[in-house]
């Protein structure tokens, strides 16, 4: 029996993770190394006006006045930022003269087929529009021109800073500028590709909008950008996924994402972040450091932000919000697995400004193997925010016992009318538990899916349909042979 | 058909069972009773294959199979089911959604496919009329604020599910009143057919008024010690164990 549970494991180990391949194909990669010759480069290669150059400029002379934050509760390896590359191209190869390909190559197509985001328009995921982008570049994006027909922008954001400079000119880092934390400096000089959205005035996106994020090529970094404006009245609900092969060495991933709410407006965003992980004894996986942030600039706007997080080795990411408008309304769902030797310190920060203003974190983190998680989170009540209100729950679930679950809350209350609830709670899958599943039939690593699934319904129902479905597999999955 | 042989068995490195022998042909009902600490729950979960307990010596053997080779899910795929004495809450987990998964596992092992989700839901209906249960307890979390009363006649709908061909009763009785007690227990007789054996655990007679035992067996001191008909529950009531003993 224990021997072949151990095979078992074993075998699960190696198979978990299934998108652990690479694609072969022809990519255009910069030499490694950081200075102002490279961000000019990047810069040129995307064809920039002057004000972006001057952005980026900016941004990378004050990164490097900065030191890399050790707040923490993560063992972040020295990063040297002179063995990465910072701009891999795998479209380069196809480019026509406007600098967007002309024909998707195949291996392309394929690799995306694998991921199971089509590419090819008619057969395109319904009901969802997809902008594919791998390594630095956007490789693709669906349903552009019936979104096009409603007003709707959603293209990548090179692409954007061509087709719409005055909008992207406006909004680029008027929510997360370039000074406020080193890893947002680095991206605000080195980003590369990302979505951008803009809704218009009294529009609801028909569709869900989704970038799929994939790291390919060996030693580069991934600088993701994203912005999303959505106008007076208006409506979107984004998602975001992301995977990358199994390589030995670490990979970078860092993002900024920013996100403009006004009047009456409506954001959801979702993330389920399949970042490789690394091996089951620690090595490689990406380091994922991002920096999300969402502005409800308009009075009765709404943002919520949910994340299913199970990949990365390393997760640094607080997806915030900052509550300008009079009765706006925040929301942070959040589900953390961390497995074998991975490390994530996530959570969220809820700034109080306007009257009125709302908010809600709950937060799931699930431990296993010799992971550390840690639940990071801020509630800010300004002097004005008359009436504020958070409510704040964060949970621990913990499997084994060489694991470790932590929670950090913050609160800075400076009005007396607010009212600030916090909840916590660590609980352990118990063996009653199991027996109790294994007496009826179902064999323990389907019982700890179903288990961690029951825990994590809060969140995972937040969801968007089909996203649910994917992210109850993924849960089971990154924490097979866990328990045993 | 169930044999038990010469059973010993240690919890926390302690014996409690110590030579137990038990033959439970189909369709026969067995009781089991005795003090407590004698090894009635001991020998309950040593047959469902629970690992907090460790057998040391002897067979159990189901079907003429070798019951203690399997693993406890294997042993419910044969047909072998507990109705736990104190079930535990699984939080978050719909009633719906376990069963869905605790019939289909069954259904892989017996290499048949999954159930389509309309014909599990017509079960699930079918069921809840058979043993009489409250259909917002299906639509609830896994013993989640369940009463006493509802946790048991909870173990019964799941007999019902899984339709056992061997059933342990750990005590069903402990914490019902009366009313509960006959409900719970015409349950079970409704699910029974002729095939079906039961090891019915109880420290009292009135639970063996509804389910009437073939064979009462007294375990004392991790043995059995003395086997007689049904009319042995009643001499029990009015004289307690030590005369048996002695």
């Amino acid at each position: 029996m224990s021997e072949n549970r151990n095979e078992y494991v074993k075998q699960v180990a190696n198979e978990q993770y299934k998108y652990g391949f690479t694609t072969d194909i022809h990519t255009e990669i910069i030499e490694k190394g950081l200075n102002e010759d490279v961000v000019r480069l990047i810069s040129q290669k995307k064809g920039e006006p002057d004000w972006l150059l001057d952005f980026r400029l900016n941004a990378f002379r004050h990164w490097t006045s900065m030191v890399q934050p050790k707040w923490g509760h993560l063992i972040l390896p020295e990063i040297d930022y002179q063995a990465i590359s910072y701009y891999a191209d795998p479209t380069s190869k196809s480019k026509s003269d406007d600098g967007k390909p002309k024909e998707i190559d195949p291996e392309l197509i394929k690799t995306f087929d694998k991921l199971g985001i089509p590419l090819e328009e008619r057969m395109a995921l319904s009901g969802t529009a997809v902008d594919a982008v791998m390594d630095s570049v956007s490789v693709k994006t669906t349903h552009t021109k019936a979104l096009e027909e409603k007003g709707i922008i959603f293209c990548s954001i090179s692409e954007a800073v061509k087709k719409y400079p005055e909008l992207v000119r406006q909004y680029l880092g008027s929510v997360v500028p370039y000074r406020d934390n080193y890893f947002a400096a680095l991206n605000s000089a080195v980003f590369s590709d990302g979505s951008f959205v803009y809704i218009p005035k009294n529009t609801r996106c028909p569709m869900e909008l989704s970038t799929y994020f994939r790291i390919n090529a060996r030693n580069i970094g991934q600088f993701e950008r994203t912005l999303i404006v959505c106008d007076d009245n208006s409506y979107v609900s984004y998602l975001e996924g992301c995977t990358a092969p199994m390589r030995d060495e670490n990979q970078l991933h860092a993002a900024i994402v920013e996100i403009v709410v006004m009047e009456n407006a409506e954001v959801k965003y979702s993330t389920v972040q399949n970042w490789y992980p690394g091996d089951a004894e620690g090595k490689g996986g990406v380091l994922n450091l991002v920096t999300k942030r969402g502005h409800l600039r308009g009075n009765n706007s709404k943002l919520s932000w949910t994340q299913v997080e199970t990949g990365s080795a390393i997760t640094w990411k607080y997806p915030s919000c900052v509550l300008s408008g009079d009765n706006s309304q925040a929301e942070f769902y959040s589900v953390a697995v961390t497995n074998n030797y991975q490390q994530a310190d996530t959570g969220t920060k809820m700034i109080h400004i306007g009257k009125n203003t709302k908010s809600t974190i709950i937060s799931k983190g699930i431990s296993a193997g010799r992971s550390q998680n840690s639940y990071r989170g801020l509630v800010k009540i300004g002097a004005k925010a008359e009436g504020a209100r958070n409510y704040s729950s964060c949970d621990s679930l913990l499997l084994g016992s060489h694991c470790g679950a932590h929670t950090f809350p913050y609160i800075d209350c400076h009005n007396n009318s607010a009212i600030v609830e916090h909840e916590a709670t660590t609980s352990k899958i118990s063996e009653d538990q199991l027996f109790y599943c294994n007496q009826r039939g179902i064999p323990t690593e389907e019982a700890v899916g179903l288990i961690v699934n029951g825990y994590a319904k809060d969140v995972i129902n937040k969801l968007p349909m089909e996203f649910a479905v994917e992210a109850q597999k993924l849960l089971s999955v990154s924490l097979e042979g866990t328990v045993g | 058909m169930l044999e038990i042989k010469n059973l010993h068995a240690k919890v926390d490195g302690k014996e409690i069972l110590k030579g137990v022998n038990l033959t439970i042909r189909d369709g026969e009902i067995h009781a089991l009773m005795g003090t407590n600490g004698a090894g009635k729950s001991t020998l309950s979960n040593v047959i469902v294959g629970n690992p907090k307990y460790e057998v040391t010596e002897g067979t159990i053997t189901f079907n003429g199979k070798d019951l203690l080779a399997m693993s406890p899910e294997e042993r419910s795929h044969e047909g072998v089911f507990m109705s736990f004495q104190m079930p535990v809450e699984i939080p978050g987990v719909s009633m719906t959604n376990f069963m869905r998964a605790a019939v289909n596992a069954r259904r892989e092992a017996l290499g048949q496919e999954p159930l389509k989700a309309t014909d599990f839901l017509k079960l699930i209906r079918d069921t809840q009329k058979l043993v009489d249960i409250d259909k917002k307890l299906v639509s609830r979390s896994v013993n989640e604020g369940f009463s006493g009363g509802e946790k048991k006649r909870n173990e019964i709908f799941q007999m019902a599910m899984l339709q056992p061909t061997f059933c342990i009763l750990d005590e069903t009785d402990s914490g019902l009143d009366v009313d509960a007690l006959r409900v719970v227990a015409e349950g079970f007789n409704r699910l029974r057919t002729e095939q079906t054996s039961a090891l019915v655990i109880t420290h009292y007679q009135r639970l063996l008024d509804y389910i009437r035992p073939d064979f009462i067996h007294v375990l004392l001191d991790g043995k059995i010690v003395k086997t007689a008909g049904a009319e042995l529950a009643k001499e029990i009531e009015e004289r307690g164990f030590d005369w048996i003993k002695e």
